[in-house]
C-alpha cells in the first residue's frame, strides 16, 4: 500500500523537477500578489500587520489553484491515467501519492517563502512562526480538496475557471482557520486552537479527499 | 416486494413525465393558496414587532427562501446519492431540474436579508454567519450549475455533479461552523435578530409563506424536469409518442 | 381583524415602506419571471425536438421509397 503512494510520489516529483519552471512561477505568482496589497492600501504599519495573515492565506490559495489543472490532465492526455485505473491497486491510492508529490512541489514553497513576505508586512518573530506553521499544516487540505476539483473539470472545456469556482467556496474554512492563527498569535491569544483545527482539516480531506477525487476520475474515463 | 416494483416504475421517465405533467397544477394551485393565505396572516393581520417595527415583515419572504435554498441543496444531495448508488436516470435529471430555482432561493434570501438588514442593522451587507454562508451556498449552487453546464454528455454531468454536491453537503455544516467562529471571534455577538418570541399570527404566516415557497419549489422543478427529460430520451418511444400527440393536438 | 387603519398605513409600513415592499416586489418579479422563461424554454425545446423527429421521419420515408 505504501508501496504505491511512494512510487506515485517519487514519479511525479520527478515529472516536476523537469518542469521547474512551473513551480517557480507559481512561487513569484505568491510573492507579487502578496506584495502589490501594500501598494494597494498603504505602507501604514499597524494596517498591514493587520491584514498580513488575511493576503497572504488568500494568495496562498489562489497560488495553490495554479497549479491544479495539471495535476491530471497530463497523466491523462498521454494515458497514463487510464492504466493507472486499470491496475490492481486502488486509485484512491494513487491520487494520495498526487496529492503529496502536488504538495511538496506547491504548499511546501509556499510556506518556506512565507517567513520572508511576513516581514514585509512587519510580522512579530511569534507571528511568523504560526504563519509558517499554518501554512506548512493547511496547504494539504488544499492540494487534497483541490484534487476534487480537478478530477471533476478533467477534460471539460473551461476547465481551469470552473475548477477555481469549484474548488475556491470549499477552501473557506482552511482560509478561516489558518488566517484566524495568525490573527490570534497577533493578539495575543494564541493559536493553538486554529491550529489544530487546521490539522483537522488536512488529515480529514488528504485521508478522504483522494478517494473522491478517483471517483471524480472514473467518472470522467468511463 | 410489489412496493419496490412500484418505486422503480415511478423512477422511470415514461411514467414520471405524465404524472409530473397532471401533478404540476395541483402544486401551483397550492402555492398560489397558501402564499395568499401567507400574505394575508402576514401582512394584513399579524400586529408589528416591538422591537423592528413593520421592518420585521421581511422575514415572511426572507426566512422561507433561505430554507428553501438548505433544502433544496440538501434534496438534490439526496437525488444525488441515489442516481451514484442506483445509477437511475431521473436522479441526475431531477437535480438539474431543482438547482436554478435553489440558486434563485439564495439570491432571494440574500436581497432580503440586504434590505432588512439597511433598516434594522444601519447596512446593506454585514458579515453575520448566516447571510455569509448563504453567500457560500449560492457560489455553491453557481459551481454545481457550472459544472454540469460545462459537460456535454448528459450522464457524466450528472455524475460528476452529482459528486460534486456529496463533496459539498459533507463540506457545507464544516463551512457553516467556521464561518460561525470566525464571526463570534470578529465580532462577538453584536448581531442577534429575531431572538425575540414570534407572535402565533407571526408564526404561522411564516410557516404558510415557507409552504407556498416549497410548493413553488416542486411546481419548477418538475416543469423543468419535464423539458430535460423529453430532450433526454427524445429517441425513446413514449418520447416520440409525447412528441408527435403535440404534433397533432398542437399548432398543425 | 385587520391590523392596519388605513391604506397609507399600510403602504407607509411604519416608516419601512420602501424595504418591505422592495423585498415583496422583487420575490414577486423573480417568481413570475421564473416560471415564464421556464415555459418559454420549454415551448423551444418541444418545437426544436419535434422539428427533429419530422426530418427524421422525412428521411426514414425516403430511404423505404427508394
Amino acid at each position: 500500500m505504501l508501496n504505491v503512494i511512494v512510487a506515485v510520489v517519487v514519479r511525479d516529483l520527478r515529472l516536476a523537477m523537469r518542469r521547474q519552471s512551473d513551480i517557480v512561477s507559481a512561487l513569484f505568482f505568491f510573492v507579487i500578489v502578496v506584495s502589490l496589497f501594500p501598494l494597494g492600501i498603504g505602507p501604514e504599519p499597524d494596517l498591514l500587520r493587520k491584514l498580513a495573515p488575511g493576503v497572504l492565506w488568500v494568495a496562498a490559495l489562489l497560488a495553490t489553484m495554479l497549479s491544479l489543472p495539471r495535476l491530471f490532465a497530463d497523466d491523462h492526455r498521454d494515458g497514463t491515467l487510464e492504466q493507472l485505473a486499470l491496475a490492481p491497486h486502488p486509485l484512491g491510492l494513487v491520487v494520495t501519492g498526487k496529492v503529496i508529490a502536488h504538495w511538496l512541489v506547491s504548499g511546501l514553497p509556499l510556506a518556506l517563502i512565507a517567513p520572508v513576505l511576513g516581514l514585509q508586512f512587519d510580522l512579530s518573530a511569534d507571528a511568523l512562526i504560526v504563519l509558517t506553521g499554518a501554512i506548512l499544516l493547511g496547504t494539504p487540505a488544499l492540494s487534497g480538496i483541490g484534487a476534487i476539483g480537478a478530477a471533476l473539470t478533467l477534460g471539460v472545456r473551461g476547465g481551469g475557471v470552473l475548477l477555481s469556482l469549484l474548488v475556491l467556496p470549499l477552501y473557506i474554512p482552511v482560509l478561516i482557520f489558518g488566517a484566524g492563527a495568525v490573527d490570534a498569535t497577533v493578539s495575543g491569544l494564541g493559536g493553538e486552537g486554529h491550529l489544530s483545527l487546521l490539522a483537522a482539516l488536512t488529515f480529514a480531506s488528504v485521508g478522504f479527499a483522494p478517494w473522491a477525487s478517483a471517483a471524480a476520475l472514473k467518472i470522467a474515463l468511463e | 416486494m410489489k412496493d419496490r416494483f412500484n418505486l422503480y416504475r415511478f423512477a422511470s421517465p415514461a411514467t414520471f413525465y405524465p404524472l409530473a405533467g397532471t401533478l404540476i397544477p395541483y402544486f401551483v394551485a397550492l402555492a398560489v393558496l397558501f402564499g395568499l393565505a401567507g400574505l394575508y396572516l402576514g401582512m394584513l393581520v399579524a400586529p408589528t414587532d416591538f422591537q423592528q417595527g413593520e421592518g420585521y415583515r421581511i422575514i415572511f419572504i426572507h426566512v422561507p427562501a433561505s430554507w428553501m435554498s438548505m433544502f433544496i441543496y440538501l434534496v438534490m444531495a439526496f437525488w444525488a446519492a441515489i442516481g451514484l448508488a442506483f445509477n437511475t436516470r431521473l436522479s441526475g435529471m431531477m437535480t438539474q431540474a431543482l438547482a436554478p430555482t435553489g440558486a434563485l432561493m439564495a439570491f432571494l434570501s440574500l436581497l432580503t436579508g440586504a434590505l432588512w438588514g439597511k433598516p434594522m442593522w444601519g447596512a446593506w451587507w454585514v458579515w453575520d454567519a448566516r447571510l455569509t454562508s448563504e453567500l457560500i451556498l449560492l457560489f455553491l449552487y453557481i459551481g454545481y450549475m457550472a459544472l454540469t453546464a460545462a459537460i456535454d454528455d448528459a450522464r457524466r454531468a450528472d455524475k460528476a455533479g452529482g459528486l460534486l454536491l456529496l463533496v459539498g453537503v459533507v463540506n457545507v455544516p464544516i463551512i457553516y461552523f467556521s464561518v460561525k467562529w470566525w464571526n463570534t471571534l470578529h465580532q462577538g455577538s453584536s448581531i442577534n435578530l429575531a431572538k425575540s418570541s414570534m407572535a402565533q399570527t407571526m408564526l404561522w404566516s411564516m410557516l404558510l409563506m415557507a409552504m407556498c415557497f416549497w410548493m413553488y419549489s416542486i411546481a419548477l422543478a418538475l416543469m423543468r424536469a419535464r423539458t430535460i427529460m423529453l430532450e433526454r430520451e427524445r429517441h425513446t418511444d413514449w418520447a416520440r409518442v409525447e412528441l408527435s400527440g403535440h404534433l397533432t393536438g398542437g399548432e398543425q | 381583524m385587520i391590523y392596519w387603519n388605513s391604506f397609507s398605513d399600510f403602504i407607509a409600513m411604519g416608516g419601512y415602506g420602501f424595504y418591505v415592499w422592495s423585498s415583496f416586489g422583487a420575490t414577486a418579479l423573480i417568481m413570475t419571471i421564473e416560471p415564464i422563461v421556464v415555459a418559454r424554454n420549454r415551448k423551444s425545446t418541444v418545437a426544436r425536438l419535434k422539428r427533429q423527429l419530422r426530418a427524421d421521419a422525412r428521411a426514414e420515408n425516403r430511404n423505404t421509397a427508394e
